[in-house]
């Protein structure tokens, strides 16, 4: 065979791509990362700007459990991947915060200080509350073959109390949900585990070091990464991808084909695509994202907490919004409140609100320079409520929107976490083209590894 | 190879699986799962591993055969014998 076929071609150079790529490359496949960005990352890359270092994405990583912890997804990670917990250098966080008007709920990483947080502040629902924790603790969140279930609907068959069910759905939602106003309950489960039961860490260098380390094990166990390489089309005849052309001109073959540039955007590669009948499809959930680079750390203005997802509003209402920002709930995150073995070079604060991508795609360009002059008091306004007032220390700001998600990434509406519906066994009408990442159904950093390496133990290595 | 030098292949692949676990007091009579935390991910790598390593095919009906030490060197015995 030509030099330019390959066992597996894997589109995009994100988490869940590169994870596929170091089991298939592990396991002697010839094996092809390519991604259209000259960095990689996808969703949760890294940038500079203004003399800084910059993460798009990592505020957080879920699933936190010490090293050696048996059976979660993060010693699974470390496992299949072939990598050490040393290799991630996770540091866990301080201590986290859902705070809505009159009501806060704190979380660390030791669930059951969140079980007597939600017992004291809701003490009417404890029973409730133990009875859900135990039907989540037996869920079987992985099965593939599972029925969507409305995750509201579920829940409200627990509790009782309306502020308590939305002050759990909102971290949740807010942190991996793809579907407007609901959430499908196997989601639900996944992130309640990830994010309450397991916890929250970070790398002290950001996720650049997730990212080396799986770029490292990919060139290490033989597979190839090539940058600025965009595919333009999937050639298929007889439901099978022929060959991959590259926006170069250049065509290579494969017998497989993984992407995780998402369900709608990869069909769309594909020459039989039919565009109108995919557009409705694709997910709609996205943020903007605030980064201050601040004077001095949030801990010396007397702020300790690792995040905060708030809500300001009566009600807290995960849907697009019909401004450009919704203000009135978000996250608020400071990546220097990790247990760090020295605090970070730069400090910062992050900014998220749910946003509109038509809106901000639609704005010329000095409109849009201007929407964001506009929203950043907007947005400092309602975060001014549950952090100390740091604005005089910012010392830079990056601002991005849907738009400029959209722009480095190629998901369409900027979807952060793709579209609503699940492919869960990866499958599409193409017999050797399967999907990998958020579109898959596992999601964040964490989940989307999980995917590109269950894709590939599932529709390769197993065969 | 041999039935015992198997079994330290075996183990030899388990460590680099898990590398998390003890496997100093691993008992070869009994099933692996009683005593590591080993999940259906972990016996595919074991399969895989052995392919990679060795060149032999397990095929999926057989996997219960790896259920313990002793169960793995009985069965890849006649597959490993010439090597
Ligand atoms: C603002 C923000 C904050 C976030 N915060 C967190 C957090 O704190 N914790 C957390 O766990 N997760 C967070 N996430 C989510 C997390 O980043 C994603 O779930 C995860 O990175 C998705 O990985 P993926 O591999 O599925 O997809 P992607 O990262 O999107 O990878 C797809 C890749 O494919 C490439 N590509 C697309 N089309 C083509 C083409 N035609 N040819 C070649 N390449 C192509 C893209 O450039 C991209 O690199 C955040 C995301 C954002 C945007």
């Amino acid at each position: 065979m030509s030099s330019s076929h390959y066992d597996v071609i894997i589109i995009g150079a994100g988490m869940s791509g590169l994870a596929a790529a170091v089991r298939l490359a592990y396991f002697e496949k010839k094996v092809c990362v390519l991604e259209r960005h000259y960095a990689a990352g996808g969703l949760n890359s890294f940038y500079a700007l203004g003399g800084h270092q910059f993460d798009v994405g990592l505020h957080a990583m879920t699933n936190y459990v010490p090293p050696g912890t048996r059976g979660a997804p993060l010693t699974k990670i470390y496992r299949q991947l072939r990598l050490t917990p040393e290799d991630f250098g996770l540091a866990p966080q301080n201590r986290s915060e859902v705070r809505f008007p009159g009501r806060t709920l704190r979380f660390t990483n030791d669930f059951a200080f969140f079980t007597r947080e939600v017992i004291e502040q809701f003490p009417a629902q404890k029973d409730h509350f133990l009875r859900l924790v135990r039907h989540i603790q037996d869920y079987d969140e992985l099965d593939l073959d599972a029925k969507p279930l409305s995750g509201r609907q579920v829940v409200s068959g627990f509790l009782t109390d309306p502020l308590l069910i939305d002050m759990l759905f909102c971290p949740l939602m807010i942190y991996g949900n793809a579907e407007e106003h609901d959430m499908e309950f196997g989601q639900f489960v996944v992130m309640f585990k990830s994010i309450f039961c397991e916890g929250l860490a970070r790398p002290r260098e950001g996720v650049r070091r997730i990212i080396t380390a799986l770029r490292r094990k990919v060139r290490a166990v033989g597979g190839t990464v090539r940058m600025k390489c965009g595919v333009k089309a999937l050639h298929v005849a007889d439901g099978h991808v022929q060959s991959v052309e590259l926006d170069s001109g250049e065509t290579l073959t494969a017998e497989t084909i993984f992407s995780s540039a998402g369900y709608v955007e990869t069909m769309r590669l594909c020459t039989d695509c039919e565009p109108e009948k995919l557009t409705p499809l694709a997910g709609r959930m996205s943020f903007v994202e605030v980064i201050h680079v601040l004077d001095q750390p949030m801990q010396a203005l007397g702020h300790d907490a690792t995040i905060i997802f708030y809500n300001s509003g009566k009600e807290f209402q995960y849907a697009v919004p019909a401004d450009l920002v919704d203000p009135r709930s978000g996250v608020i995150c400071c990546p220097d409140n990790f247990l760090f073995d020295k605090p970070l070079a730069t400090p910062m604060l992050r900014l998220t609100c749910m946003a509109n991508f038509d809106g901000w795609a639609a704005l010329d360009e000095p409109a849009y320079k201007q929407a964001k002059a506009a929203w950043l008091p907007r947005i400092h306004q309602e975060v001014l409520q549950f952090v100390p007032d740091f604005r005089k220390h910012v010392v830079f700001t990056d601002f991005f929107t849907p738009r400029t998600i959209k722009h480095w990434t190629g998901h369409v509406n900027g979807a952060v976490y793709g579209a609503p519906a699940k492919l869960k066994t990866g499958r599409t009408r193409m017999d050797n083209l399967f999907i990998c990442g958020s579109d898959q159904g596992f999601l964040g950093i964490v989940g989307s590894m999980l995917s590109g390496i269950s894709m590939a133990n599932l529709h390769v290595l197993k065969k | 190879m041999t039935n015992d030098q198997i079994k330290q292949a075996v183990l030899q692949i388990i460590s680099v699986i898990a590398p998390d676990e003890d496997l100093s007091r691993l008992k070869s009579d009994v099933a692996l799962r009683e005593q590591l935390e080993l999940d259906s991910m972990d016996f595919l790598d074991i399969v895989m591993e052995l392919r990679k390593r060795y060149k032999v095919e397990v095929p999926e009906a057989d996997y219960g055969h790896l259920a313990s030490l002793d169960s793995c060197a009985t069965y890849l015995e006649p597959k490993l014998k010439d090597k």
